[in-house]
């Protein structure tokens, strides 16, 4: 298998964390809501579905106690945030705190454990087709995650739904007088974003490194969060920025795989300045982030 | 909220004057209620959490020898949180200063490291200096990316703190490291002149702490007597009005950006030219996000820091003791850090309303 096949096969996988964390926090966001804690969530998750996968109870208890705990922290955050209208950066921040805290506490006694991932589950005929064959041989939480980033853009796209999540993030004020519960609106997008970023962080610990380190989601949580600004809100640009997360993950794996003589530390920071460039090409469009933007991001809402 | 108003619940109402006896409560309180939620968890956790309160929160207290390390685990983490206090009153969220600690730390080291043999007791301030203007360097590519580029700065901030992690491991990985030091990562020691002067005989409390103090005086004159400090705070609090009277927001940014990196580079040094006296790798055990919490406890007001400093100093105390002497995990001290700043950001919602049970039958009144 050469770099490029590698990549290709494995790109999906590596970026199934930030997709499905950016997606969450893209939710949160559109309603107008700013949180911040998503590595800390990702962290709780993670720990949790380590723990009950370590101890036989299965990938599908593991995902589903991540999604709720993640979702439990994301309510603290609501509670306080929503509900105590409290500045939306500094509870986000506590929470990622707080989050990446408990995870190091649960996570203790693991350290250095592994458990088993999963299966590829294989397209026929698709997956032998030459080159780009491992592209359609992925474990069942990847296509799951596929079918998930197409229900969120029909949802937003089609549905009423999704109309009233972006009128209570455009104008919450307005959505109030049509008689849309904005607090409500907020809190069930807030909850919904702490799922996935569950579901992102059991997916980094149980199947894609199925092995338990503390700091393990590594700035993902992060970049996640910028990676809804890089797909400016949208479903189908945030999917293809989490692809080229998941590409330039692997491409530093090929880069050492191949005996390329480039320095580890060096590898290891690309997420992150590929993560701040972009960020600075993308932002500078300020007409772009205007026009796609959420209106009332972070702001409290008061009737 | 209409149909799905939850009328059992009380609402918010904002008072007609904001509560000053709450804003200088709420400390105080938020700290009371994270004790009891964080002993609630070691009790779980299967601790005694009458010997973890006691290790944590009182001993630090209780003898010299361990309140002088609070004191020199106080330097960084109110050095730090003064620099961000500024520029989150402005409204810019510097969370990298962890970043610029570590340049600030690295760029120090530069001078005993290049220099071994070199004497003379211009070695430890030149060492503050170069270290203060390798976090203001750091904080500066933030800046320049939010008012150049438009860019987020908390997540260029927080970004680059993840690189500057990285730049330290290479640097004590490779051309840095004590090539005597059995391939520990990191450096060789520092000279005697490098060192910074210890304040208080028979401590490892260092003129570090002086300065510290001394630049929170110059902190709270900036903020509260300066016209540049004031056209901040207004930046923050009325960022239209701020335009409107001509108040450069790209200035306040790099102010902001450029305060905050040198005093956490400050602190960097100050670090390794004080108890390390060498670079490592564990030069920070997170007093960048310690410090973001210092800064929120003290009320963002350099007077009320300097208090939280001193408690988030002697919470990391408490925590060694109490994983010594309760064999609780490390960890707890960032759950009681998180949990502190979640308690103390509800506390604050009280300062600007209060409380009000509506009964069913009355509607919601604007």
């Amino acid at each position: 298998m050469n770099a490029l096949e590698f990549i290709i096969a494995g790109m999906l996988a590596a970026a199934t964390p930030f997709l499905l964390a950016a997606l969450g926090e893209m939710v949160a966001e559109r309603a107008g809501v700013l949180n911040l804690g998503v590595e800390g969530m990702m962290a709780l998750g993670a720990v949790i579905a380590f723990i009950i996968v370590y101890h036989g109870g299965g990938h599908l208890l593991g995902f589903l106690a991540a999604g709720l705990a993640s979702a439990a922290l994301s309510l603290v955050f609501a509670v306080i945030a929503l509900g105590f209208r409290a500045n939306q950066v500094a509870v986000g921040l506590a929470i990622g705190i707080l989050g990446q805290g408990l995870s190091a506490l649960f996570g203790k006694t693991y350290e250095s454990l592994t458990v088993k991932g999963l299966p590829k589950l294989s397209l026929p005929w698709l997956s032998d087709l030459p080159v780009i064959g491992g592209l359609f041989a992925q474990d069942v939480v990847v296509w799951l995650s596929l079918a998930a980033t197409v229900a969120i853009w029909a949802i937003f796209a089609f549905t009423k739904t999704g109309l009233v999540v972006r009128a209570v993030g455009e104008n919450p004020k307005a959505a109030h007088a049509l008689g849309y519960p904005v607090i409500a609106v907020r809190f069930a997008a807030v909850a919904f974003g702490g799922v996935l970023a569950g579901f992102a962080g059991a997916y980094a610990a149980v199947v894609y490194t199925p092995l338990w380190a503390d700091g393990m989601i590594a700035g993902r949580g992060w970049i996640a969060i910028a990676l809804v600004v890089f797909g400016t809100w949208l479903t189908s640009r945030i999917f293809l920025g989490a692809c080229l997360f998941g590409a330039v993950s692997l491409a530093s794996l090929a880069a050492q795989a191949t005996g390329l003589d480039v320095n580890s530390q060096l590898l290891s920071s690309l997420p992150y300045i590929v993560t701040i460039v972009v960020l600075g090409i993308i932002s500078s469009n300020r007409r772009l982030l205007k026009l796609n933007g959420v209106a009332s991001l972070g702001e409290p809402f008061e009737q | 909220m209409s149909a799905l108003s939850l009328r059992f619940l009380p609402v918010l109402v904002r008072r007609e004057h904001a509560s000053l006896a709450i804003k200088l409560l709420a400390p105080p309180v938020a700290l009371g209620l994270a004790t009891l939620l964080n002993l609630g968890l070691y009790l779980l956790m299967g601790r005694d959490p009458a010997a973890v309160f006691r290790a944590m929160l009182l001993e630090p207290f209780l003898s010299w020898a361990s309140f002088s390390e609070v004191l020199l685990k106080m330097g960084p983490l109110l050095l730090i949180a003064q620099g961000l206090a500024i520029g989150f009153r402005a409204k810019v969220f510097n969370i990298g200063a962890e970043g610029q600690f570590i340049l600030g730390a690295i760029f120090a080291s530069a001078i005993p490291i290049w220099l071994p043999q070199a004497t003379g007791q211009w070695i430890w301030p030149s060492m503050l200096v170069l270290g203060a203007l390798g976090g203001a360097f750091w904080a500066s590519l933030t800046a320049f990316w939010r008012v150049r580029l438009n860019a987020n700065e908390i997540l260029v901030s927080l970004m680059l703190a993840l690189v500057a992690a990285q730049l330290l491991n290479y640097l004590l990985l490779g051309p840095w490291k004590d090539p005597a030091g059995f391939n520990f990562p990191q450096s060789v020691m520092f000279q005697y002149d490098a060192m910074v002067p210890i304040l208080i005989p028979g401590t490892r409390v260092n003129v570090s702490l002086l300065i510290a103090c001394a630049l929170s005086l110059a902190a709270w004159l900036f903020m509260q007597k300066s016209f540049a400090g004031y056209k901040l705070q207004v930046g923050g609090l009325a960022p239209r009005a701020a335009g409107y009277a001509g108040f450069n927001e790209g200035r306040a940014i790099w102010i902001s950006l450029l305060i905050g990196g040198f005093a956490a580079g400050l602190a960097g040094a100050a670090e390794v030219a004080g108890p390390l006296g060498q670079l490592q790798r564990s030069i920070s055990t997170g007093y960048g996000y310690a410090a973001i919490i210092v800064a929120y406890l003290g009320g963002l007001h350099p007077i009320g820091i300097v208090f939280s400093a001193l408690l988030m100093a002697a919470l990391y105390i408490g925590g060694d003791n109490a994983m010594v002497s309760a064999n609780l995990p490390v960890a707890a001290v960032r759950v009681f850090q998180g949990s502190l700043l979640l308690a103390y950001l509800v506390a604050i919602a009280f300062v600007r309303y209060r409380l009000e049970w509506r009964h069913a039958a009355q509607g919601s009144a604007p």
